[in-house]
């Protein structure tokens, strides 16, 4: 079938296997004969087929790696468009109607005739999707990264292509030079390495080769009249009535196609899966070389569709089904307001400000809810929240809910660039900033509407874009209706996991599964109406209300845990006559050491607290007796959970000495209604075992239980992996149970030391270490490759600790200083650590998350450890 | 079993000739000089063809050791030792119908200079090796593992800086210098190196010649598995034998550097002696050089029994022991 024009694809090309590549002869529908070139990875009698649609300037060499890992007895099956690639040139320009008719007819040369998924990417998914929306019967499923099948109303196109598209300036950097080509794999973020962007940019070698390239650029319809405006139309549309399952796979840093591209695609495809690849940029397939897994497993777990109900699109990124309606509608977070309409007393109170009374705090709830829904707050919109902890903030966060909106609530601990990215990750609508957030919402661009928490000057108002403010939307609110209650199955929160490696995750949760969590809150430490609350920990700081206790807001940075003095803690007490604390150990460093300049007053004020909780870390025993002199009545507590599950455990400080030692730290027993188990270690470090509750099995820890997070938001495949089996959250963090049913977390699983002799996790061999006389912490890792590691301790000495001083985010980038530690102390940390330990090292400090100041991010001292063992970098110049 | 052991002269093939004799073989050693062992014995240069054929007739195995081990000296004194030697004991086996040959080899026939992490046997290269001795211990490798065949299997174990007591090689050296005041750490002394302990070197080499036959035609690498700062390495050495421990702060690229100056030096004034620094010596003390042995323990059934700290109290034993004989420095 070869034809005589054929092209050869060269040898040896990165990741490809010149197996894959064939050429075939197929009649367009006038009779005109072409010569394809496609990769095919050749399986007989497949159970479905891939078939994948490259874009511009590209080839089918984008999907190598869904060749390589195509999902089990799955045909794939990757055109060069023609003209384009290893295809046939031709003698003109090939319209989109063209183009998705031509795809037919190849099809139908291949012979594919059972179920297709299309996967699509840049102007190939458009195609794609022509070639679905004509295939509907044999149509399994759509999957498409980042791509446009539309232009937004007034949109004048991708700026990028729009450039490319001026007279003159297309033939030149299209077809004339290879700029065009050479660009689109410069857009790759990591950088491709060379031979990569070599493949790419192999078949447009001249400006004959390259002339499809333009004639595809002259074919994108910007303007209303051009030939390919119809024929796109039809297909944008016609997509909206796609019933087959959807999975959109997106590299947010794309210049070409920015996030209106992807909000314009789940608005035509509102069922479909996303998962958003940060970091990644247009060239998604290169950028996020784990999309192939996440293809072939979207693919392997796709309904069947002989069976009844299965042609229903899943749930949005996987998140679990909503519970059935028979449940009854859960207790609404602001239950307490309108229990306490007329009570008098203080709800919030803030240091230093104003008081706000259950009752003008239920009446203001009421009217922002109303005035937010007057002012175009709909149920389901996300509102962010950029303002300090206030009680504004709580205000705004009540009426949020009882619109029926979901609050995301992006701390500033994440920095600008984490927050930005999680804001605009979330897609939010409208965002309820201070004057500082209005400016960095502005900065963000973020593309929602901007409210302004307190009054502002017209100018400032002008200068920062907001649009209305809190005052105004709830003077709106005074002769609006309320809003009906939302449904307890919708969402109402996306939080943020702390991010201390990698880009931090949005969380979903519905009102059920916060209600679940109040509820088992308030029946873990036994708070009733009679408790105050001081919350030096967002988003804590937000829940007295739905917890229907008062509460206070101390006079503090809440993302400079360090920032909390004894004495304002005191004051915070005394402001609500606190009953409960809860606050970091980094905070309650900083409490102890400040405590000699507490008067009686507030050391008074700070002996009627009873109860003590500690957040992100358990209180280590030598602070725990400290803090006995500062809050002398207080019970110590430590719950464990994370963003995704709090609490899941809680130990007293009674039960920790208890407990005794142990490889790890105790955490204590599940809370009622928790269901802890272990997915035990594999030979390779990789917890994947069967669920299992056996004392002493170590592995991965998962959690079940109803205030369990509903899903990750816009992260499909990171869902996909933390939910398993279904109905479980898998934490990250590794541990086992003991005897007496406790608790005890080993590590992060990241962090495991993948040995030749199996598994080894850190915490218990830093806490051996941490008993060598003048250590004061150590972060316990492994060097080498996975399988074949050895273990590094890195040591802090007494006294060496730098990290009081400076901000904490520079204080983070500032490079660790480490060194091979003196052999008395090697010989010692070695006879402490209780496994082979390669080497022991100093550090000035050990790299810690900035919302706790407390988990230390081993991967880093792993990453530095490594280098510094491995010797010199320095290839000597000069080779022999 | 008979077997030969070539280069029972040094540590390592004595040590190997002791182990075998320890469990009963009828053991017979090739080396120029007498080696004392109580055992046959054929005294005679490896690339000596006679010498080499009257070694090997009859032998049932062959661990072949000999080699010239060095950092200096002409390529062909290398070339003769190391690439003619193996040929002639390979040749002699072959003629002689041996059935087994162990040829001991080096790490640094696959090293091109870069940190080696965790790695395993990569195969051996001399256009990357640095080094004379590397890169004709790469071809010999080579050569070796070619004539690996239904009847004569070959298996190739590369034991990584070898040390104990008596060793002049490695510890002998080092000793000698820190004695003098001019032991330098090159670098940060932080990169990670295997070693080996004799004895578990030795214990190696004997489960090779059992493993040998059903294992074949592959490289091995063996170490004691517990890689530590080159720095602590010295240091311990250093401690064990009572001498001053290495000087800090010697830059690698400024080592390297002197190493370039001095070897060229060195082959201008025609000195035999060894130079106090070498690019290939700079390069072996500044970089991570360690492995997973993991395949060796698998087919070899081998573990190493003493461990490094073990080694250590040993070497301190033998100074302590041979305190005023001055016999590590010779």
């Amino acid at each position: 079938m070869t034809a005589g024009n054929a092209t050869p694809v060269p040898p040896a090309l990165p990741g490809l296997d010149p197996a894959w590549s064939r050429h075939l002869t197929v009649a367009d529908r006038t009779g005109t004969e072409h010569d394809w070139h496609v990769l095919d990875n050749g399986v007989e009698n497949p159970v479905g087929t891939l078939l994948c649609v490259h874009g511009n300037p590209t080839w089918s060499y984008l999907w190598r790696r869904l060749l390589a890992g195509a999902p089990a007895g799955w045909r794939v099956i990757a055109p060069d468009q023609l003209g384009m690639g290893w295809s046939q040139r031709l003698p003109g320009l090939r319209s989109l109607e063209q183009r998705v008719a031509d795809l037919g007819d190849l099809t139908a040369a291949l012979g594919v005739t059972g179920p297709v998924v299309t996967v699509g990417h840049d102007w190939g998914g458009v195609i794609s999707l022509g070639w679905a929306l004509e295939h509907r019967a044999q149509l399994r499923g759509v999957v498409l990264a980042n791509t446009a099948v539309a232009m937004p109303p007034g949109d004048l196109g991708p700026a990028l292509i729009r450039l490319a598209h001026a007279p003159g300036v297309r033939s030149a950097v299209t077809v004339g030079t290879p700029v065009f080509v050479r660009a689109t794999t410069a857009l790759s973020r990591p950088p491709l390495p060379r031979d990569v962007r070599d493949a790419f940019a192999a078949p447009y070698g001249s400006a004959a080769r390259r002339r499809a390239v333009g004639d595809f650029v002259a074919d994108i319809p910007f303007s209303t009249g051009h030939p390919s405006r119809p024929a796109q139309e039809a297909i944008a549309e016609g997509i909206r009535s796609l019933q087959v399952p959807a999975l959109l796979l997106w590299g947010p840093r794309d210049p070409v196609f920015g996030e209106r591209y992807l909000t314009d695609l789940r608005g035509r495809l509102p069922h479909a899966a996303l998962h958003r690849y940060e970091g990644a940029s247009h060239l998604l397939p290169e950028d996020a070389p784990q999309y192939a897994t996440a293809v072939a497993q979207w693919v392997a777990e796709l309904p069947d569709p002989s069976l009844p109900g299965s042609a229903l699109p899943g749930p949005a990124d996987g998140g679990r089904r909503p519970t059935p309606a028979a449940d009854e509608d859960p207790r609404p977070p602001w239950a307490a307001l309108t229990e306490r309409a007329d009570d008098a007393s203080p709800a919030v109170v803030e240091v230093g400000g104003s008081t706000v009374s259950w009752a003008e705090l239920n009446r203001r709830v009421e009217r922002l809810a109303a005035g937010l829904a007057a002012t175009g707050v709909r149920p389901g919109h996300r509102v962010g929240l950029l303002v300090e902890p206030s009680a504004d903030l709580t205000a705004a966060v009540y009426a949020v809910w009882r619109a029926g909106a979901v609050v995301v609530v992006a701390d500033k601990g994440l920095g600008f660039r984490g927050m930005r990215r999680a804001l605009r990750g979330a897609a939010v609508d409208h965002v309820v900033c201070g004057t500082a957030g209005l400016a960095a919402a502005r900065l963000m661009g973020l593309p929602a509407t901007r409210i302004a928490a307190s009054s502002v000057r017209p100018a400032a108002r002008r200068v920062l874009g907001a649009v209305r403010t809190l005052p105004e939307i709830e003077d709106a609110g005074r002769d609006a209706p309320v809003p009906a209650v939302p449904s307890g199955d919708a969402d109402c929160a996306v939080l943020f996991t702390s991010g201390a490696t990698g880009p931090a995750k949005g969380v979903v949760y519905t009102r059920r599964q916060a209600s679940a969590q109040l509820a088992l809150v308030r029946a873990t430490y036994r708070l009733t109406g009679e408790d105050r609350l001081v919350a030096a920990f967002a988003p804590f700081a937000l829940l007295g209300p739905a917890l229907g206790i008062g509460s206070a807001v101390p006079d503090i940075d809440v993302t400079a845990p360090g920032s909390l003095t004894a004495s304002a803690l005191a004051e915070a007490v005394s402001a609500v006559d606190a009953t409960v604390v809860f606050a970091s150990p980094a905070a309650l460093r900083r409490v102890v050491a400040t405590a000699p300049e507490l008067t009686a007053g507030q050391r008074s004020a700070l002996g009627r607290v009873r109860l003590l909780m500690s957040a992100g870390a358990p209180v280590p025993v030598g602070l725990l007796a400290a803090l006995r002199d500062v809050l002398p009545s207080a019970e110590a507590h430590t719950p464990y959970g994370m963003t995704e599950a709090l609490p899941v455990t809680d130990v007293s400080a009674a039960e920790i000495a208890e407990a005794g030692d142990g490889n790890g730290v105790c955490v204590g027993r599940p809370l009622p209604g928790v269901e802890v188990a272990i997915s035990p270690f594999g030979p390779d470090g990789a917890a994947d075992g069967a669920l299992t509750g056996t004392p002493g099995t170590a592995g991965e820890i998962c959690v079940r239980a109803a205030h369990v997070k509903d899903r990750y938001d816009a992260l499909w495949a990171t869902e996909r992996a933390a939910a398993r089996p279904a109905g479980w959250h898998r934490t990250g963090d590794v541990g086992h149970l003991d005897a007496e049913g406790r608790l005890w977390v080993e590590g992060r699983l990241p962090h495991v030391i993948s040995t030749a002799e199996g598994p080894l996790t850190p915490v218990g061999i830093e806490q051996r270490a941490e008993r060598v006389p003048g250590v004061t912490a150590a972060a316990a890792v492994g060097v080498g490759p996975r399988g074949g590691q050895v273990v590094v301790v890195v040591v802090v000495l007494d006294g060496s600790e730098s990290g009081a001083s400076g901000r904490p985010r520079a204080r983070q980038a500032r490079r660790l200083r480490m060194a091979v530690a003196a052999p008395d102390l090697a010989d010692a940390v070695r006879a402490a650590a209780g496994v082979d330990v390669a080497a022991v090292l100093v550090a000035d400090r050990l790299p810690v998350d900035i919302r706790h100041q407390s988990k230390v991010d081993r991967r880093r001292v792993a990453e530095q450890a490594g280098r510094l063992l491995a010797g010199t970098r320095r290839r000597a110049a000069g080779d022999r | 079993m008979r077997v030969l052991v070539t280069g029972a002269s040094g540590m390592l093939g004595r040590a190997t000739a002791e182990a075998l004799l320890a469990r009963g073989d009828d053991v017979t050693v090739l080396q120029r000089r007498p080696s004392g062992l109580p055992c046959a014995e054929v005294l005679g240069d490896v690339a000596d063809p006679a010498a080499v054929a009257r070694a090997v007739r009859g032998q049932d195995a062959v661990v072949h050791l000999a080699a010239k081990v060095d950092v200096t000296g002409p390529r062909a004194e290398y070339e003769r030792a190391n690439v003619h030697g193996t040929r002639t004991v390979v040749g002699a086996c072959r003629a002689e119908g041996v059935g087994r040959l162990v040829h001991v080899s080096s790490p640094s026939v696959a090293h091109a200079g870069a940190a080696l992490t965790g790695v395993g046997a990569e195969p051996a290269d001399p256009g990357t090796a640095r080094g004379h001795y590397s890169r004709t211990k790469a071809v010999a490798e080579l050569d070796a593992l070619a004539a690996d065949s239904a009847s004569l299997a070959v298996l190739v174990v590369r034991p990584h800086l070898v040390w104990g007591p008596g060793d002049t090689q490695l510890v002998g050296r080092i000793v000698e210098r820190a004695r003098a005041g001019r032991l330098p750490l090159i670098g940060s002394g932080a990169a990670l190196i295997d070693t080996t302990y004799v004895d578990n070197a030795a214990a190696a080499l004997v489960a090779a010649v059992d493993a040998c036959g059903p294992v074949h035609g592959e490289p091995f690498v063996v170490s004691n598995g517990e890689p530590r700062p080159v720095g602590e390495v010295l240091a311990r050495l250093c401690l064990a034998a009572r001498v001053p421990g290495p000087r800090r702060g010697v830059p690698f690229a400024a080592a390297w550097l002197a190493g370039a100056v001095v070897e060229g030096a060195w082959a201008a004034s025609g000195r035999r002696s060894t130079p106090p620094v070498t690019r290939f010596l700079a390069e072996q003390l500044a970089t991570a050089h360690w492995f997973d042995q993991g395949r060796t323990r698998e087919a070899f059934g081998w573990a190493p029994h003493v461990a490094l700290d073990e080694g250590f109290a040993r070497l301190a034993a033998w100074y302590a022991a041979a305190n005023g004989t001055d016999a590590g420095a010779r």
